[in-house]
């Protein structure tokens, strides 16, 4: 509905009309789920729920932010919509932040409780009679040594290099920030391309990593408490890159369209917010994956 | 309180809802989506219910009867499941929907289309879960807890699971993001923190421990599914893990979220107390920080869960001091309900009945959650119908009797039509005798050792559990008194008698609308006075 401004001059808060997106949206995810369950049980669905739920998912999430954008460029945003996004953006990415913190819990348990009870200490060294003689370490792959001989990826090769790169981004995206807000464009656009040239890097890093880790080192998911919490913290942190990066493009190619104000440009800040985030994850991962 | 004639040449856009189904399938309106949740839960009250029938009538009397072992185990995991996932929290989120904006004057939600999101996820998510019950393997049965080694025995239904736990997060993170923003974004002029409804300021904070929670429980259950499927080895002791690591995954999560199922209901007993008692609330302030208070405590209890799992001594200290802290705040606020009633004008209305049989067997299903709180006694207690009574006591009549209360007290200003008191009466009393029939029993069975999830049981049992199981039976029942007079205010003829202020007790800015409320109000802010009601009536476009 529109927002002719009422008596007191100040406009009305923006509430939208019908919409069938999230309903699709649901629809969507729900074929793509039948079609995971399927491969994942031997249903013998084949690819078709995967194409079908995953594209039009994807077709409408496009189609909702795009009406989303429009209605943002229309001006039909007030300042109290715009504390509504901020906030929701925020309170989101504390959603995110538990998700990790559920990984990193784990670790902590498998590394400082699981392993040394199983090395014999805690409730009277119980746990150790099932694995006698086992003694705790880390990297582990447990007691019955699961996957095999393995090796660890080190920090200061590739994982060092990644830092650079995404503690690198976290600073062209502000000279990005700046330059919106002091109307430059175009220099803008480029710092933006820069950080998500950044993202792509870096991913292109953490895919050798990982190919050099299952071929090379024989580090796999399949090896003990190390390889499962190594591959799941690192390959969620790898997910949100990439959707990060997108938002990056998406960003990117509206301010190409001349969208956002120097003024005002939430959708900037709030992809910027999540790209630090999604920084600030990997230093976590660094540090406690990879260095300690 | 009709908005629209308020604004001279105010052009609506919107002509009101669409027309048959799709008006319910593409609604962003507040009021409307709170009715969805709410049938939603109540279809889901049903199908729960009859799963605890199936599991009633299977313990009327020792031996095996009706269903074999396996599928006994599937009614008691997917009753939890649907009650939890599926009743209380939609039908409170629903709540939330209606009253929220009307309680803090704001328009609707701050997120409408991700609240129509966040509704359209349950029933589909539940399709997915109710799915398994047709699937070969059969139905989940490992307990709601789906606690490791034992749930990765499920069979086709397991990645349905997850993903049903997966979709069942993201909407209700969804629901609380909106509820948060709105809460702290979209107040009107003159609403501040300390003058909100305890609805409010309940909700506000059972929103924070969702989005703190919720994504725990995903990335637990998302250990599971690796486990299973992809050769991670987070709860395997052969490759350095430990099934007891999703144990405190899940009850960091778990804890927080039996807080989720109840602090609503603190708030809504707290606004229908005053309203029957004709008093301002006692204590209003150590209300909120007493809510406060149990939100924080929920993230460092969980462990009590687990003290049977061989922890170390330093631990299970830890968390029995801490879990009876919790005591504390919750006592105050048994302390100011009571305070409140005192040397007030009492009457006896439906809600206030079944508020009034809130705090009493709430507290009793606190003073035995007090017990199981005492390390050393929970080894005898721990896994036995002594824990299935306690949890029911703080369940069915504390968070599902305040749920009834909240729609006797609220559904007049809904639909514009009176219930039958009567009815709603009697509702109350068979509802409150049964209730107790079935579950007060349970304590001496858990004491005398009877085990939960167990689908058979020792001859000296028999009695308690047959006395039970009628309880039961006679609870389901009675439930039809309350859908009939529910439906005769949805449908029934509206005589156009009920006020604005639907009683004389109530306060706040809802009961300054009209009965049944405008499908958009506030759509311009109201100032708010002193009183937490508006301060001018011609502000707030007092109709004509």
């Amino acid at each position: 509905m529109s927002s002719p401004a009422p008596a007191n001059g100040q406009q009305r808060y923006f509430v939208p009309d019908p919409s069938a997106w999230p309903f699709m949206l649901t629809a969507g995810l729900v074929t793509l789920i039948i079609g995971v369950w399927s491969s994942l049980e031997d249903k013998n669905l084949g690819p078709l729920p995967y194409y079908l739920g995953g594209g039009f998912a994807a077709f409408v999430i496009f189609r909702w932010f795009r009406g989303i954008a429009l209605e943002s460029e229309g001006g039909k945003y007030s300042k109290q919509v715009d504390m509504t996004y901020r906030m929701g953006m925020a309170w989101f990415i504390f959603s995110e932040v538990m998700f990790f913190g559920a990984f990193f819990g784990a670790l902590y348990y498998a590394r400082e409780v699981a392993l040394p009870w199983l090395g014999g200490e805690g409730a009277k060294g119980v746990a150790n009679l099932l694995w006698t003689g086992f003694e705790a370490s880390w990297p582990s792959n447990g007691p019955a040594n699961l996957g095999g001989y393995y090796e660890t990826v080190s920090a200061w090769g590739l994982p060092f290099i990644n830092t650079c790169l995404l503690l690198s981004s976290g600073v062209t995206i502000t000279f990005a920030h700046h330059a919106l807000k002091d109307n430059k464009r175009l220099a803008c656009i480029l710092w933006m391309w820069a950080t998500v040239a950044f993202g792509v890097v870096f991913l292109y890093c953490q895919a050798v990593e990982y190919i050099h880790a299952y071929h090379a080192l024989n580090l796999t998911l399949h090896s003990g408490v190390y390889g499962s919490t190594f591959f799941m913290l690192t390959g969620f942190h790898g997910m949100h890159v990439t959707l990060g990066t997108l938002m990056l493009t998406v960003i990117t190619i509206r301010l190409m369209l001349g969208h956002f104000k120097p003024d005002s440009h939430f959708g900037f800040e709030g992809v910027a917010w999540y790209w630090h985030f999604v920084d600030v994850v990997w230093i976590g991962l660094f540090v406690f994956v990879y260095v300690l | 309180m009709a908005h629209a004639h308020a604004h001279e040449g105010h052009d609506h856009d919107h002509h009101g809802p669409d027309k048959g189904i799709m008006r319910w399938i593409k609604t962003t309106n507040h009021k409307d989506l709170g009715t969805l949740y709410l049938c939603f839960a109540f279809i889901m009250f049903f199908i729960g219910g009859l799963m605890s029938l199936v599991i009633r009538a299977e313990l009327f009397q020792p031996g095996l009867q009706f269903v074999d072992p396996e599928f006994f185990n599937s009614m008691t995991t997917m009753h939890a499941l649907v009650m939890i996932f599926g009743g209380v929290m939609p039908a409170f989120t629903g709540l939330a929907n209606w009253m929220v904006p009307m309680m803090i004057g704001a328009g609707d939600l701050a997120l409408p289309r991700v609240n129509n999101w966040g509704f359209w996820i349950l029933p589909f998510g539940f399709a997915m879960l109710l799915s398994t019950l047709f699937m070969p393997g059969g139905a989940p049965a490992g307990g709601w807890t789906m606690y490791p080694p034992l749930v990765l025995q499920t069979g086709n239904a397991f990645p349905m699971l997850i993903f049903a736990v997966h979709l069942l997060g993201i909407s209700s993170i969804t629901g609380a993001i909106n509820v948060v923003v709105t809460i702290l974004n979209m107040r009107a002029p003159g609403m501040t923190l300390l003058k909100m409804p305890l609805f409010v300021w309940t909700w506000l904070i059972t929103a924070y421990l969702l989005i703190a929670t919720m994504p725990v429980l995903a990335g637990a259950v998302t250990m599971l599914l690796t486990d299973k499927y992809f050769g991670t080895s987070f709860f395997t002791a052969s490759g350095g893990g430990d099934p007891v690591l999703f144990q405190h995954i899940f009850w960091f999560f778990g804890h927080p979220e039996v807080y989720i199922l109840i602090l609503p209901a603190f708030g809504i007993v707290s606004t229908i107390i005053p309203t029957f008692a004709r008093k301002p609330l006692f204590g209003y302030a150590s209300m909120v920080y007493a809510t406060a208070s149990i939100g924080f405590l929920s993230f460092i209890v969980w462990a009590h869960h687990m003290f049977t799992v061989g922890m170390p001594l330093a631990a299970e200290l830890f968390f029995m001091f801490s879990t009876m802290l919790i005591a504390v705040p919750t006592g105050v606020k048994v302390f100011n309900w009571v305070a409140t009633m005192w040397r007030g004008s009492m009457t006896f209305e439906t809600p206030m009945l079944f508020a009034l049989g809130f705090v009493f067997l709430f507290t009793l299903g606190g003073f035995s959650g007090l017990m199981l709180a005492v390390t050393p006694v929970d080894f005898q207690y721990h896994d036995t119908y002594f824990v299935v009574a306690h949890f029911h006591y703080v369940l069915v009549p504390g968070a599902v009797f305040s749920i009834i209360a909240a729609i006797y007290y609220w559904i007049p200003k809904w639909t514009g039509r009176m219930y039958n008191e009567k009815l709603g009466k009697l509702h109350f009393w068979l509802s409150a005798i049964f209730i107790n029939l079935t579950f007060f029993p349970q304590h001496f069975l858990g004491l005398a050792g009877m085990q939960r999830r167990v689908p058979d049981y020792n001859v000296m049992f028999t009695d308690f559990n047959v006395v039970s199981s009628i309880g039961a039976f006679a609870f389901f029942i009675s439930q039809f008194i309350f859908i009939g007079n529910m439906l005769s205010c949805m449908f029934g003829k509206r005589d156009g008698k009920v006020p604005e202020r639907v009683w004389e007790g109530a306060h706040g800015l809802e009961w300054t609308v009209a009965s049944p409320a405008p499908y958009h109000t506030f759509e311009d802010p109201p100032l708010v006075g002193d009183n937490g009601e508006p301060v001018a009536a011609g502000q707030t476009a007092k109709a004509h």
